[in-house]
This record gives structure tokens, sequence and C-alpha cells, in this order.
């Protein structure tokens, strides 16, 4: 990975939080068109490190760069959804237009341009007949791909970079294959870069590229192959699976060759 | 509607005192419900309560020591509205147990004060529980003017304070100064509360912003139309129930609490109907 020409790179990056070192030694690179998944335990620092890319935090230790060109706009965010969201009273078109509100500047009202680009996200993800749909009545994944929309129309040109927080939380096995189908198109198709926590690792080494282990520190960082190979990685593949796993079909604890 | 309360409508108007209250109080539960819809959603419906009660508070402080009410009382909400709102975002007391801590604080000073002065007397009893004899020419004048504040911040602020409403974290990581408009929330509430409270009553006002809300809430579902809404209910609450004041000779807080209820009750049994249809 050359870091040189990383949209976002960490050195040596590390957090505190009133005065205790939260999470250390964080050395990796977000490149164009990559597809990063943060993986660790509760408190391992992946959030933290998630509002550092999104220069919502300021590292104690160490640099975060962005690549020159990037524009704050050039980056979507998909935060954790919160108890308050679920049961809100929304309309889709009202939630994916406020992804539009870093742009408006001091306008009160949202423009026309504002309207067709939230049209557009909607179109993008296959869901241009919920616009009017009252948000609080979608199923779970619905309601991610809305908020996937808002994330998306932030940008007019396209995004550069998606950051997404625990996308899969609360959802079922079938809605969470699709979100990761949906993910991985716009990776793919759109070449947005995707950075995305989870806790999922048995799906998440099977879409990711790259891999970054947090533990209050870097226990790893390097492709998805060289992770499923490396201790760390086997480690957290056996405990996932449990077993015999389902998504690579190999006995617990086999090493993919 | 009964006969008696539709023949006292014209009646209002022949009353000084109750046109005062009229313009003040439409003005109060306007902005009040408007507020209450990102209140409530925020879950800090409480933070009107709390603030109520450090209005009455200071009110107190000003009538013992003869200094004009609004003067000391608007400055007072406003900072523990500023305070309260700290306290739950960073302080290590949580949100509800920091309103109870200040709202309590709040009142034991107000009747400790009063009992060593004035001792408790009729103007007590209307911070307490509200009259509309209260209002004053220059409330009048004082509610337009910073009703219109409130209104105008609201109506430029609508989109981003749905944001805000809607997903703090995200607005932060788009750029959008969540703190600032929490801060502008919590001090257009004190505001509203502030100018509300002689007429409604400490113990009642916080009903003004939380129950349109709610009610608005069992039939709308999008921001927009549960904002207009409830400041539909608001307002028709607020006629409702100082026709049945001015009718029947009822405490006139009192009165528009109960229109409220009324209408909260109506809409929870409309859309446990439209449920049961659908299914």
């Amino acid at each position: 990975m050359k870091h040189e020409t990383s949209l976002i790179a960490c050195k040596d990056v590390g957090f505190r939080y009133e005065g205790q070192l939260a999470v250390s030694g964080i050395t990796c690179a977000v490149d164009a068109g990559d597809y990063l998944c943060i993986v660790g335990e509760n408190g391992s620092g992946k959030s933290t490190l998630v509002r550092g890319m999104l220069g919502l935090l300021k590292p104690s230790e160490g640099v975060i760069t962005f690549d020159a060109a990037l524009r704050s706009s050039d980056i979507g965010y998909l935060p954790q959804q919160n108890a308050i969201q679920r049961g809100f009273p929304a309309s889709v078109q009202e939630v994916v237009l406020s992804g539009r509100l870093g742009r408006l500047g001091l306008l009160p009202l949202y423009t026309r341009a504002d309207r067709a680009a939230a049209h557009e996200a909607l179109k993008l993800l296959g869901i241009s007949e919920l616009a009017k749909a009252s948000f609080s009545e979608l199923s779970g994944g619905q309601q991610q791909r809305v908020l996937l929309a808002r994330a998306l129309c932030a940008a007019d040109d396209g995004l550069k970079i998606l950051i997404l927080d625990e996308p899969m939380n609360g959802l079922d096995p079938h809605v969470k294959q699709e979100m990761y189908a949906c993910i991985t198109s716009l990776n793919e198709k759109q070449g947005i870069a995707v950075v995305m926590v989870t806790h999922d690792v048995q799906t998440a080494v099977k879409f990711a590229r790259h891999m970054l282990v947090l533990n209050g520190r870097q226990e790893f960082f390097g492709t998805a192959h060289d992770f499923e190979h490396a201790a760390v990685g086997a480690d957290l593949l056996r405990d996932a699976c449990g077993g015999t796993c389902a998504v690579c079909g190999l006995p617990k604890g086999t090493v993919r060759q | 509607m009964p006969m008696e309360l539709l023949e006292a409508i014209p009646r209002l108007f022949t009353y000084t005192f109750l046109v005062r209250a009229l313009i003040v109080g439409l003005l109060v539960s306007l902005c009040a419900s408007t507020l209450g819809v990102s209140l409530v959603l925020k879950r800090f419906s409480m933070i009107g309560d709390g603030l109520s009660h450090v209005g009455f508070g200071s009110l107190a402080v000003a009538t013992a020591f003869n200094w004009a009410p609004l003067a000391v009382s608007i400055p007072v909400v406003m900072f523990a509205a500023f305070l309260l709102l700290r306290l739950s975002e960073r302080g290590k007391i949580k949100g509800d147990a920091a309103i109870a801590l200040i709202s309590a604080s709040a009142l034991a000073i107000g009747v400790f004060v009063i009992s060593k002065t004035t001792g408790m007397n009729t103007d007590v009893d209307n911070y307490l529980f509200g009259s509309i004899l209260a209002l004053t020419h220059e409330d009048v004048v004082l509610s337009v003017v910073l009703s219109l504040v409130v209104l105008v911040l609201f109506a430029l602020f609508y989109h981003r304070i749905f944001a805000v409403t809607f997903d703090e974290n995200y607005a932060r990581a788009t750029g959008i100064p969540a703190g600032f408009y929490n801060t502008m929330l919590a001090l257009l509430t004190a505001l509203t509360i502030v100018l509300g409270m002689r007429m409604m009553g400490a113990l009642l006002i916080s009903s003004l912003v939380i129950f349109p809300a709610l009610s608005s809430m069992w039939l709308c579902k999008r921001f927009f139309s549960v904002t207009i809404c409830a400041a539909v209910i608001s307002l028709m609450c607020y006629v409702a129930g100082l026709l049945v004041s001015f009718t029947y000779q009822a405490p006139t807080g009192a009165s528009i609490v109960l229109a409220n209820l009324t209408v909260f009750i109506t809409f929870y049994a409309a859309s446990r109907l439209i449920t049961l249809r659908k299914t």
C-alpha cells in the first residue's frame, strides 16, 4: 500500500480520553477504491479511529494525513443507529436530504440540485419508491439503506470514501447479506473506498481488501488474505465460527492455504 | 363545543386582560409546541419542567426584593438552560439527575426567600399555578418580540434542527455545529418558559412543550407534519382552555392542560383505530 497516494493515512496514531490512552500505535492507510474492515472487541478503539478519520477527533499521538484533493464532502458517513432514530417521525426524503446540509451554507431551504441529488442516491440504492414513506415504518435493512442514501447524496460528484460504523447491527442474516452486496456494489461499480467497522469477522474477510484489528492498540493491518493466515486472524475467525465455519466451510481452527 | 363556550368567544375581546392573555398565550403556545417536537424527540422533555422550577425560584426572589420579574428571570433561566445542557452532555451527573437537582434547589431557594420576606401569599400561588391577571402591557410587547425571535430562528434553522434531532453524530460529522443548535434550542426553550410561566404556572408550563408534540406524533409520521400539527393543536387547546376558564371560572393553566390531555387521548385512540384497521 503506497501511503503517499492514500486518501487517508494514519501514522503511529493514538487517542486519549480524559488523560488515558484509549488506543495507540495505529499505522494504516485507505487508498482510492479500497475496502478496509476494522474489527476488534467493544472498547478497542474502532469508533474512536473512525471519528479521527472523519476529522472529529484530533489524535493525541501520531498524525492522520488526508489527500490534498479530498474535501470533507467527499467522505460519506453512516454512524451507528441509535434508539431515537428507529421510531423517529420523518419521511425518507427528509432524512436523505439532511445529507445535503453540509453544502447548504446559510440557506434556509434546499435547492433543486439538493432534491435531485437525494433522488439520485435513492435511485442508486434501488429505493426510489420509498421516498415518501415514513422512516419509522421501514424495516431495519431499509432504514440502513436510507441512511446510506443520505451519506451518498452528500457529494455532488460522487463520494470518494464511505465510512460505516457497525452498519449490520440489529439486521437479520438475510438482510445483512443484502447490505454487504449493496456496499460491495458501491465499492466495485462506483469506485468508492469503503471503511467499515464491524464485529462480523467472518463476512468482513470475504469482502474486504484490507483488515485492521484493534485491541487498545493495532494488532494487525494488512490484506484480507494475510489476515486469514496470521495468528490473530486465525484466532478471530475460529472464535467467530465456533465450529465448522458457515462462511469458509473449514473446520474450527483451520487456516486456509 | 357547548353553545355557552361559542357565545363566550366575542366576550373574550371585551376585556383587556383577556386580550393580553390571548396574544401572549397564543405566541407562547406556538413557540413551545414547535420547540417541543425537538425536545421530546431528543429526550429533553424534562428540561422544560426543570427550567420552570428555576423560573419560579427567580420570580420569587425578584418579588421578594422588588425587582422587575422578567428582567431577573430571563437571564437566570437562560443560564440554567445552558448549565443543564452542559451537565447532561459532559457532566458526571446524568441529565435527569441534573434536572432534578437544579429544579429542587431553585424551588427551595424560592420558597425559603418568600417565607423569610413577603410570606406565602397569592403571588406565590399565581407563580405555581398561573394567572392571566398577572400579564401587563409590557409583558405583551416583550412576548411579541421574543416570540418572533424564537419563531424566526426556528424557521431559519429548521433543517439543521431536524438534522441535529435525528442524528447528532452524523450532523457533527458533516460539519454542522450540533452544540450550537442544542444550546440555541435550550435557550429558546428557556425564553418560552419564562414568557409563559406567569400565565400557565411553574408546575404546568412544561405541558405546553410536551403535550402537543406527543399528541401529533400519534398520527403524523413526518417531522414537518408533526411540527405543524403540534403548533395547530397547541393553539386550539390554548383557545379552548381559555374559553373554558373564562366561561366556568376555572383556573386557566389547568384548563389548557386538560384540553391538551383530551387531544392526546383522542389522537391516541385514533392511532390505535388506524392500526387495528390496517391489521
